[in-house]
């Protein structure tokens, strides 16, 4: 699966999360809380979402990785290709 | 054996509705049962000979513009997946706290407030604004603050008693279970809504909220069971086992949250015998004339949005010894919110401290009488406040705690709960939560905050 397919993924969650965060000119390294300016609750229905849409969970440890887009991606995208495999 | 659920949620108010729409949405099979043959339990509506009407609503508090984001509405429609339009929200024009000898205008920008504090108690202008930085710097929506009184944490702020109970007043009138002082985190939670956000309402009243809700619920695959009321919680040691409905109908679910009340929800409970400590169990309650007027309130001068007043020496918040306490009040004109010049006649809401007990314990033709007596003293008083006001009445209906009683079941038709809130939501059930007015979250926008907060604690962050 290629980075823009998993980012195109990750946005689509983004912005279910926060309708009104502006995803045009979304840094990869720029942690998203303080980008779109999310609250705990916001960054908690990310985790919904990812395990209402496709099924992954993400334990509370790992949250970290999801911090940025970046390590959105790269902690996502195994994950999202074994679902796409089945 | 009945349906089973992962969650049966007790009341479709606006806080039983929140939490389904979220857990419904991430998957949870949730059942909603409610009593009543309308939604919105303590913020319903009617209609009576062919005019619509608020059950309550007078203003949907913590209204902000569509820019900010990081407060409790916008918040709470990110959780809910819905938008701004959907609650079609508009604000206030102006309100007002009136005592004898004074008044402070207030509107949605709380420099307006400390204009007028400034002008009107100037010995009082750097304290109020050293308060509002106290607020605005607590946390309020921790859970673990122990009691403290804000009688007294104003008292030590501010100089002079009456505009620290002119402060008190609609904090009080919008929230307060308590009688005589209100906990100093329910009223930073009360200040911000009202004062430092603001007021607003739908120009479809309360219905354009509850149906929002309901549709958004629905969508999700949430159920509804109308007409439905809970017989009994049935516990077998430290859980809920099932629920026997009125129906005889028995429902099973891994969890239940109850927005019946917390008192009214242990008396549910198959192992509670006798009453609820009566010293515990809210008393606040109001009367409330709903008048329509053949003119519209602001062509007869009257053009603000709510009027807190008080005409005592002293202002009381308190269950009073009669029926009602015509001393203080509010008055709510809904036309007066902004783009809200297309109502078909003038509204006003009268409202005031009532005693439960006096209005109980009549028989029918004595009520009947009481409430015609209590109309009567409302269109005088009102007179006082609204130039023009007697002559222009067309209709009047009239609420009493013995009606908020019938149609919500809150003991005492205390519309505010018990005073001692469970901020965590837990009971002595494992598996057993209450969400709403007694979990301590107020107003419109909080009731769906404590849904929303309930759901994601006790179930969503958990799995």
């Amino acid at each position: 699966m290629g980075d823009l397919q998993v980012k195109k993924i990750i946005l689509g969650i983004i912005s279910t999360v926060a309708p009104d965060a502006d995803l045009s000119n979304i840094k990869g390294e720029v942690r998203l809380r303080d980008q779109f300016d999310m609250d705990s609750m916001d960054f908690l229905d990310i985790v919904m979402e990812l395990r209402k849409r496709y099924k992954i969970e993400v334990p509370k440890e790992e949250y970290p990785q999801l911090a940025t887009l970046d390590g959105c991606i790269e902690y996502l995208r195994p994950k999202l290709e074994a679902v796409a495999a089945i | 054996m009945g349906m089973h659920y992962d969650v049966v949620i007790i009341g479709a108010g606006m806080s039983g509705l929140a939490a389904g729409i979220r857990l419904a949405y991430f998957g949870k099979r949730v059942c909603i049962v409610e009593k009543h043959y309308v939604y919105g339990g303590l913020n319903s509506y009617y209609t009576l000979e062919g005019r619509d009407f608020d059950v309550g609503l007078h203003a949907v508090t913590n209204y902000v513009p569509p820019d900010v984001r990081n407060a409790p509405l916008p918040r709470l429609l990110r959780q809910l997946r819905l938008s701004r339009e959907d609650f079609d929200l508009h604000p206030q024009r102006f309100s007002e706290v009136r005592f004898p000898g004074q008044r402070l205008r207030f509107t949605n920008d709380i420099n307006v407030l400390a204009q007028e504090v400034a002008e009107r108690f100037p010995q009082d202008a750097d304290n109020f604004h050293r308060l509002l930085e106290v607020i605005n710097q607590y946390e309020d929506t921790r859970s673990d603050h122990p009691y403290r009184s804000t009688r007294q944490i104003l008292g030590d702020s501010l100089n002079d008693p009456l505009l620290i109970e002119m402060l008190l007043c609609p904090i009080m009138y919008y929230c307060s279970a308590e009688e005589h002082d209100v906990d100093f985190t329910q009223f930073v939670t009360v200040f911000k809504s009202i004062f430092c956000e603001g007021l607003a309402r739908p120009r479809g009243g309360i219905r354009t909220i509850i149906n929002a809700l309901v549709e958004k619920y629905r969508s999700c695959g949430g159920e509804l069971k109308m007409n439905c009321g809970v017989r009994c919680i049935n516990v077998a040691g430290d859980r809920v086992t099932s629920l026997t409905l009125e129906s005889y109908e028995t429902l099973t679910a891994e969890v239940v949250f109850s927005s019946a009340g917390y008192f009214e929800t242990m008396q549910l409970c198959s192992d509670v015998k006798g009453d609820p400590p009566p010293d515990e169990v809210g008393r606040v309650s109001f009367v409330e004339s709903i008048v329509v007027l053949d003119e519209l309130p602001a062509n007869l001068g009257h053009e603000a949005t709510i009027v807190f007043f008080n005409d005592a020496e002293t202002f009381t918040y308190a269950v009073p010894t009669d029926r009602v306490d015509l001393r203080s009040g509010v008055i709510c004109c809904p036309g007066n919110y902004e783009q809200h010049q297309n109502m078909p006649e003038g509204l006003f809401r009268l409202t005031w401290l009532a005693n439960y007990d006096r209005w109980a314990s009549l028989d029918e033709e004595e009520y009947a009488a009481a409430k015609d007596s209590c109309r009567e003293k409302v269109a005088q008083r009102g007179a006082q406040y609204i130039p023009g006001f007697r002559d222009r009445i067309v209709y009047t209906d009239m609420f009493t705690p013995r009606t908020i009683r019938r149609f919500t079941g809150r003991l005492n038709g205390a519309v505010y709960g018990a005073p001692k809130k469970l901020r965590d939501g837990r009971t002595r059930l494992d598996n057993l939560f209450v969400c709403g007015t007694d979990q301590g979250f107020l107003g419109i926008i909080g009731a769906m905050l404590s849904g929303v907060t309930m759901a994601n604690w006790h179930l969503l962050a958990k799995t």
